[in-house]
This record gives structure tokens, C-alpha cells and sequence, in this order.
């Protein structure tokens, strides 16, 4: 037998119900913690959602915020935070910080003219200093695009909801969706918790998590409803970790290549998609996570009729494409 | 069953072929956007090359397809401005216009309503007051003539005038029907101008869309900012001629009713009264080129058309000797004494120009006034320098990412991981390709989405795979195997898949901008993922199976 690189043997046995209330007790422990944190902490809103003005500066010298801070006290901005920027993609000589601008009540953007004076003023402090980057956002459009982010969510979970109802069963949609929210609310938690700026790539990358979860969970899912045909008798709890451990090694090696890909571009991607990225890692893993002690403990709990709807799976045009 | 049938066969080879030839262009961006240029340049020119262009044009084939990617603003640094058109301006401006016909037809019944006065009133409603209210009924008759059906899918027969009586006043304002129609207009004009003027700058591929319901976004890469492009278009180059009532010093003097107090452009502290309903209007314009007046100054010479021109004679006619302003944008350019009747529809605008106000004032008055001013909402300017490393960082990040899965499929799957890693390459073709060929915008998130997609899409092999060693497992022969794997693993593939591009879907839709890009890129990888992992796989499988011969395998 030639080598393989396995991080799955070849025929596992791993009772994933064993640990179920901590595991499970402990997921619903990190969402309520996710939710408390985003009422109490509140997210770190970029621009795009929170209004106001971006400006990505760039210079030879090192960066010194203080004096930024400093430059820019005179010019009764409001709200000013900067912060540096560091990055193993950057040059030698290439120091990278970001100022930004609280949106001033019942302005729609940031005027030009403060922007040249901002940025007139930082020339001062370092006159190397350039401008690659400067984004303004008004108050008006960021409030819609809150709106839309919420509604692109919260219609991607209906629409997923649905799918799998119609696949499948509604208690495996139920238990798919439920993985989802887990998945989606714990990384929002963790954005809270280390307060790491939440733009509209965030929402993007939610949106990708539940792709990749629910893809993640679908296959469990379908494994499933094949076992159920086939062993008719055997209790739902053994067969579900049948069905665990018979797609255990593509569910691993699936998580690998695309944590493989996430990290690479982790690494090498660039500080600007970093937040998109590190969301996607979070969210991969908590899929894989949630696809193996969540979506399936919730099925459990509700229950499968396996009375009449098992025939119905056989006409099923994907399934059992060789009978 | 039956391995695939030759033409299918042949099918899936041709296709791979063409994804493969029609991505090519985007690993030679430089050469093949020199080349398209080129072409473009020569087709402005009739059909006449100088050296250099035919040079730069043969750098790439003819023959090979030479569609390219779009670099999104990210990517190639440029502005991006997101622009609310108000509307309500128009209504304004016609009310304004409509004062003289109002008080000309109530002055026809002078007999039955007595005299007309307008009233101040708010933006877009015009309020006219009679002495004597037992004309009402026949004011408001004559009124409401002035108005027309309104011309609309869903208006159609409804007056564009709501004209109403209170007490001894008349209330005219645009009926909501007429409302409607006059936004639609307006977006579609304030489009087609801001189309107009970034032409006439002669950029690249800018992108200027209409956003609901009164809102355009504009995106022009490669210009320096976002406050230089909102210089080309904010200007709403509104040009009327206006008789002048007064000149005066005292920026809080009160113009009177229907009357305006517009500074001077180059007098500092001068101010003119105007009436309020111009003479004549950009509008009626068909012609502006700069030029130089009797003394050499940069100056701008128009034309009016026939309705212009006979407006402009009517009154030169009339006041000769009085003044008359020229406006541009609540600013009075000039306000030359009439000396003569100016019958013929041409003249000339002088002030203190330099040649490049002229040639930049004549631009805009061709490409026309923007009907409405502008808020803007949003404004982004990225710098090239950024583009660039993003797409430095972008392209290091998907080739290192590629050849890790690679080995890592090999490690895995033996000589199978390297015929997924075929298909994989296959896959980063067909998706390049798909992307050139409808001309989608590349942006940051995209490359991350394409680096993605090849972690995401081995997957398909993978549940392939992972079939095929549990049906070696359960003893079945090394074809018996494949076909199971590929057919068994399929309908996993399938509604995992469909979950995928639903969401993509739904990005589309509900997102904007870089979220859209990204939504576009993630549902094509997912299509042509499931293509080269289930057909290309599956072939690519087969004529090994075929070749060797295998008595056993080992996936």
C-alpha cells in the first residue's frame, strides 16, 4: 500500500455524543457570550457602517502617533482614532497607518476641505507622508448599508433554510441553521471581543461562512439520509456517528485545504483583507465544528419520523443515481 | 455503466481548451491591454495606424481572444463617488419658469381677476394672489390650460399642473404623477451628462450606473481623486441669462419677490438683482467653443437654437440699454449692457478667463447642465501604489496558496490528488476565463474569493475520493469503484454546491460594490468547480483507467 499522509485512520469509531452536553452546553455558552459582548461591547464599526472618513497613510518614516494625534488636535475633528499598521508584505521603509474621522452630525460627507487640511497637516508632522487610500462614508448611506447587511444574512439563512427543507427533512434544516447562527454569532463575538474592525468584507465573509457550514453540514446530511435507507433498524444515535465517522476524513481534509488557502492568504493576502480572512478562518473552523456537535445534536434532540417519508428519499433524483 | 462516450469526451476537452486559451490574456495584462488600446486608438483614427500603435497592436495576436478581466478600483487605484441627485430642483426651476406664463394668462383676464401678485412661497410650489376672488374659478381654469398630460407608463392622462385655490391665492405646484416623470427624466439626463463629461475627460472604462430611486454611482479608475473627478462632474454648469434689475454692494439687500441677489465671479463685493425666471437657459444652447473676444481675451462663443435665439432677440430687442446677466451656477460671469438687437442666436461670454476656464466652461456647457445639483454620499480614492501591492500581495498569496493544496492533495491522494490538482488548474482557468469573457470587475475580495474557491473546490474530489476508497474497501473492482465513487458522491457534490451558489446569490443581490465582485467570483468558481471536479476528474480518471489497465488501485 503506497504512503498516505492520513490526519483520519482508515475506520474511526469516535462517539460524538459522548461529551454532548459539554459540547453542546458549551456552544450555546460561547453564543450567549457572543451576544452579551455585541450588547455590551458593541462591534468596531468601520466607515462604511458607522460614517466618517478613512484615510490610509503612507510614508519612509516610522510612524509616530502620537505626534499624528497631535497634529491633528488643532483642527477640531471630533472623533480621530489612528492606529498603525504592521505587515509582513510591507517593504523596509513602508510605514502604514490609518486615521479615521467620525461623520459629523448633519454633514453627508466629510468635506474636501477637511481632508486637505487633515491631510496639510500630517505633510507637516512628516513630509514624506502619502495618501494611497482616502474613503468617505455619509451617515446616510452607512445606516442603509447596516440595513442590508442584516438583510443579506438574514436572507441567506431563510434561503438556506429552505433549500434544505426541501432536500431533505425540516429537522435537519432546523439543525443546519441552527449550526449556522452558532457559527455566524461566534465569530461577530469574537470581532466584539478583540474589537477588530467590522466593515462590509466582514459581512461578506459571514456570508461565505455560511456557504462553506452549511456545505460542511449538507454532506453529513446526505450521508445520513443514505444510512437511513439503508439500515432501517439501527437507533438514530448510532447511525448519526456512523454517518460521522464515514465522512470524517473528507470532513477534516476539506477544513485543511481550505484552512491551507486561509492561511496563505493570512500571511501573504495583504493587511487590507486581513479582517475578511481572519473571519473566514474563525468561521471554518467553527463550521467544522458545528457540523459535528451541533447540527446533528439538534436533529437528535427533535427527532426523525422514519416511518413513511424513507421511500420518498429513494425517488430522489441525486441520490442513488446507480439503483 | 459505460465510460463516457467519445464526443462527450471530446466536449469536455474543447472546453477546457477554450478556458485555458481564453485566460491566457490575463497572465500578458500589460501587453494585451497595449494591444486593445491600440486597436480602439486606431478604430478613433478611421482605420489609420502610426507606427507605434501598430507596434503596440501586434504585441498580441489578432487571432487569440484578448478579452481581459477588469481591475477594480482596488486593484488599479481611482475614484469612486456615490452621488444623490435632488430632485426636488427641478420642480423648483420649473415653477420658476412657469411664473411669466402664469402672470401673462392672469393678465389676460385682468377684467375678472384684477391684479396678480406672486407671493414667496416654499421650493417648487408657486402661490399667486388676485384682488378680486370672484375670478377665481376663471383664474384656476386658465391656470390649469398651462398645463399638458403627463407623459409616463403610469401617469398617462393626469395634468402635470395641481393647481388649487385658498382663499384669494392660487397654489400651482407639479401634480405627484408629473413628479414621477420629472424624477425619471432627471436621473436619465443627470446620467447621460455625467456620462458626457467623464468622456470628455478620456479615461478608462469608467463605470457610471444609476442606484435606486435617485442615486448614481460613479466609478473612474486611474483619475488622481475623488475630489478632482467631483470638479469634472459636481458642477452643475447651470447657465441662464437674466434681466438685471439692480447692481448693488450690500450682500443682505432684499431682491424682492421672484427676484434673485447673485454675487459677482470676479468683482468682489458686487452683487446683482435678477429676476429670478431667466431669458433664455443652457438648454437652449447648441453649440459652445472657447475663443478670444475684440481684445484677445479668452472668452466662450454659443449658439442658441431657433427657440433660443428668438427669445434672446425678443428681449435684446426690448431693453436695449439695460443690462443683462450671465449666470453660471448662482454666479454672475458677466453683465453686459445691451447695445444693440442681437437677432442672430450667437454672442459671446467674456470675464476674467484664462484659456483653460474657457475650454473647461465651454466643455460643460456642451456636454449640457446638470438638471439637479448633487449630494454626495459616498467618495473613495484609492491610489495606484495600493492597487499594485494588493495585487502583488493577491497574486503571491494564490500562487503559494495553490502549489501548498497541491502537494497536499498529492501527499493525500497519491497519483489521484495530482489528477485533481489537473482539474484544479483547469479550474483556475475556466474561472479566469468566465471572468474576462463577461468582462467582470476583479477586486481585492475577488482574488480572495478565487484563492478560496481552490481550497473550497478540491472538496468535490475529495467526497469523490473518499467514495472511491470505501467502495475499494468493500472489495470492488478499480472501474467498478470509480464510476461508484463519481456517481455516489455526486448528489453530495450537487446540494452542497447549490447551498454554495445560493448564498452567492444572495450576496449579489442584497450587496454592492467589492461585495458584489466577490459574490460574482464565488458562485463561477463554484460552477466551474463542480465542471472540472466531476467531468474533468472523471475523464481525466478514465483514460488512465484505460492506459493502464490497473489490476488493483489505490486512492
Amino acid at each position: 500500500m503506497a504512503w498516505r499522509l492520513r490526519l483520519v485512520p482508515v475506520t474511526t469509531n469516535i462517539d460524538f455524543f459522548r461529551l454532548q452536553w459539554v459540547t453542546f452546553g458549551s456552544s450555546l455558552v460561547a453564543m450567549a457570550a457572543s451576544l452579551i459582548l455585541v450588547f455590551t461591547m458593541g462591534l468596531n464599526f468601520g466607515i462604511d457602517f458607522r460614517g466618517g472618513t478613512m484615510i490610509r497613510t503612507e510614508s519612509t518614516s516610522v510612524v509616530d502617533v502620537g505626534a499624528y494625534r497631535e497634529a491633528l488636535s488643532t483642527l477640531e475633528l471630533g472623533d480621530v482614532s489612528i492606529s498603525e499598521v504592521s505587515d509582513p508584505t510591507f517593504r523596509d521603509d513602508q510605514h502604514v497607518a490609518i486615521v479615521r474621522l467620525s461623520a459629523r452630525d448633519g454633514e453627508e460627507a466629510v468635506t474636501p476641505e477637511v481632508i486637505t487640511e487633515v491631510e496639510a497637516a500630517l505633510k507637516a508632522v512628516d513630509p514624506s507622508i502619502t495618501f494611497p487610500a482616502v474613503e468617505s462614508v455619509g451617515p446616510k448611506v452607512s445606516a442603509e448599508l447596516i440595513t442590508s447587511a442584516l438583510w443579506a444574512v438574514l436572507a441567506g439563512t431563510v434561503g438556506i433554510l429552505f433549500y434544505v427543507w426541501v432536500r431533505f427533512e425540516w429537522q435537519f434544516a432546523v439543525g443546519t441553521v441552527a449550526a449556522l447562527i452558532h457559527d455566524v454569532l461566534v465569530v461577530v463575538g469574537i470581532f466584539s471581543l478583540f474589537q477588530i474592525k467590522f466593515d462590509l468584507s466582514i459581512v461578506a465573509a459571514l456570508l461565505t461562512i455560511l456557504g462553506y457550514s452549511v456545505n460542511d453540514t449538507v454532506v453529513i446530511f446526505d450521508r445520513l439520509r443514505e444510512n437511513l435507507a439503508k439500515y432501517k433498524q439501527m437507533p438514530l444515535r448510532e447511525m448519526m456517528n456512523l454517518t460521522a465517522n464515514e465522512t470524517l476524513s473528507r470532513t477534516i481534509m476539506t477544513a485543511s485545504t481550505t484552512l491551507i488557502s486561509l492561511i496563505v492568504l493570512m500571511i501573504f493576502g495583504g493587511d487590507v483583507i486581513r479582517g475578511f480572512v481572519f473571519a473566514m478562518l474563525v468561521g471554518v473552523i467553527l463550521g467544522t465544528y458545528s457540523t459535528l456537535y451541533m447540527a446533528k445534536n439538534i436533529v437528535l434532540m427533535i427527532g426523525i419520523d422514519r416511518s413513511d417519508k424513507l421511500k420518498s428519499t429513494e425517488k430522489n433524483e441525486f441520490a442513488n443515481v446507480d439503483a | 455503466m459505460e465510460s463516457s462516450p467519445l464526443w462527450k469526451r471530446i466536449a469536455i476537452l474543447l472546453f477546457c481548451g477554450w478556458g485555458i486559451l481564453a485566460a491566457a490574456p490575463n497572465l500578458f495584462y500589460g501587453r494585451v491591454e497595449g494591444h486593445n488600446d491600440a486597436i480602439a486608438a486606431i478604430d478613433l483614427a478611421g482605420g489609420t495606424a502610426t507606427p507605434e500603435l501598430e507596434a503596440a497592436r501586434a504585441e498580441w495576436p489578432d487571432v487569440l481572444p484578448s478579452a481581459l478581466m477588469n481591475l477594480g478600483l482596488d486593484l488599479r487605484g481611482g475614484a469612486h463617488l456615490l452621488a444623490e441627485v435632488q430632485v426636488e430642483d427641478v420642480y423648483k426651476s420649473r415653477m420658476d419658469a412657469l411664473w411669466p406664463e402664469v402672470r401673462d394668462v392672469l393678465r389676460d383676464l385682468r377684467d375678472q381677476v384684477g391684479a396678480v401678485k406672486s407671493l414667496p412661497s416654499p421650493d417648487g410650489v408657486l402661490r399667486v394672489a388676485i384682488t378680486n376672488p370672484d375670478g377665481m374659478p376663471a383664474a384656476l381654469e386658465a391656470v390649469k390650460g398651462l398645463g399638458s398630460s403627463v407623459v409616463s407608463l403610469t401617469g398617462i392622462g393626469e395634468s402635470t399642473l395641481s393647481v388649487t385655490a385658498e382663499g384669494t391665492e392660487i397654489v400651482v405646484q407639479l401634480s405627484d404623477a408629473e413628479k414621477l416623470a420629472t424624477d425619471e427624466r432627471t436621473l436619465a439626463q443627470s446620467l447621460e451628462i455625467i456620462r458626457r463629461r467623464v468622456d470628455e475627460a478620456g479615461t478608462r472604462e469608467p463605470t457610471i450606473q444609476r442606484q435606486g430611486v435617485d442615486r448614481i454611482l460613479i466609478q473612474v479608475p486611474g483619475i488622481g481623486s475623488a475630489t478632482e473627478l467631483k470638479g469634472l462632474i459636481g458642477k452643475t454648469a447651470k447657465l441662464t441669462f437674466n434681466h438685471v434689475i439692480s447692481r448693488t454692494s450690500d450682500a443682505g439687500a432684499n431682491p424682492g419677490p421672484r427676484n434673485l441677489l447673485l454675487p459677482s465671479l470676479d468683482e468682489e463685493g458686487v452683487y446683482y438683482i435678477v429676476e429670478e425666471s431667466p431669458v433664455v437657459s443652457g438648454d437652449d444652447l447648441v453649440d459652445a467653443q472657447p475663443s478670444f473676444d475684440q481684445n484677445g481675451q479668452p472668452a466662450v462663443s454659443f449658439r442658441f437654437d431657433t427657440t433660443g435665439a428668438r427669445a434672446f432677440g425678443d428681449h435684446t430687442f426690448d431693453h436695449i440699454g439695460q443690462q443683462f446677466a450671465i449666470v453660471l451656477d448662482a454666479e454672475v460671469i458677466s453683465a453686459p449692457v445691451i447695445q444693440s438687437h442681437i437677432p442672430g442666436g450667437s454672442g459671446i461670454i467674456t470675464g476674467s478667463f484664462t484659456v483653460e476656464d474657457a475650454t473647461q466652461l465651454a466643455v460643460l456647457l456642451r456636454a449640457g447642465a446638470l438638471p439637479a445639483e448633487m449630494t454626495f454620499l459616498e467618495e473613495r480614492t484609492i491610489g495606484p501604489e495600493l492597487g499594485q501591492d494588493s495585487i502583488d500581495a493577491g497574486k503571491r498569496a494564490a500562487l503559494i496558496g495553490m502549489v501548498v493544496v497541491a502537494l497536499y492533495m498529492i501527499a493525500s491522494y497519491g497519483i489521484f490528488g495530482l489528477f485533481a490538482n489537473v482539474a484544479l488548474a483547469v479550474n483556475i482557468a475556466l474561472l479566469m476565463a468566465f471572468l474576462s469573457t463577461i468582462g467582470a470587475t476583479l477586486t481585492l475580495p475577488g482574488i480572495a474569493g478565487i484563492v478560496l474557491t481552490m481550497g473550497m473546490a478540491v472538496d468535490a474530489n475529495v467526497l469523490i475520493f473518499e467514495r472511491m476508497r470505501e467502495e475499494l474497501r468493500a472489495g470492488a473492482s478499480p472501474r467498478r469503484a470509480m464510476e461508484q465513487g463519481f456517481d455516489r458522491a455526486f448528489s453530495a457534490i450537487m446540494d452542497s454546491n447549490v447551498t454554495g451558489l445560493l448564498v452567492a446569490l444572495i450576496m449579489f443581490w442584497l450587496g454592492s460594490g467589492a461585495v458584489r465582485g466577490f459574490a460574482v467570483t464565488l458562485g463561477l468558481g463554484i460552477l466551474t468547480s463542480m465542471f472540472t471536479a466531476v467531468y474533468v476528474t472523471r475523464l481525466i480518471v478514465e483514460l488512465w483507467l484505460d492506459w493502464k489497465r490497473p489490476k488493483t488501485i489505490v486512492v
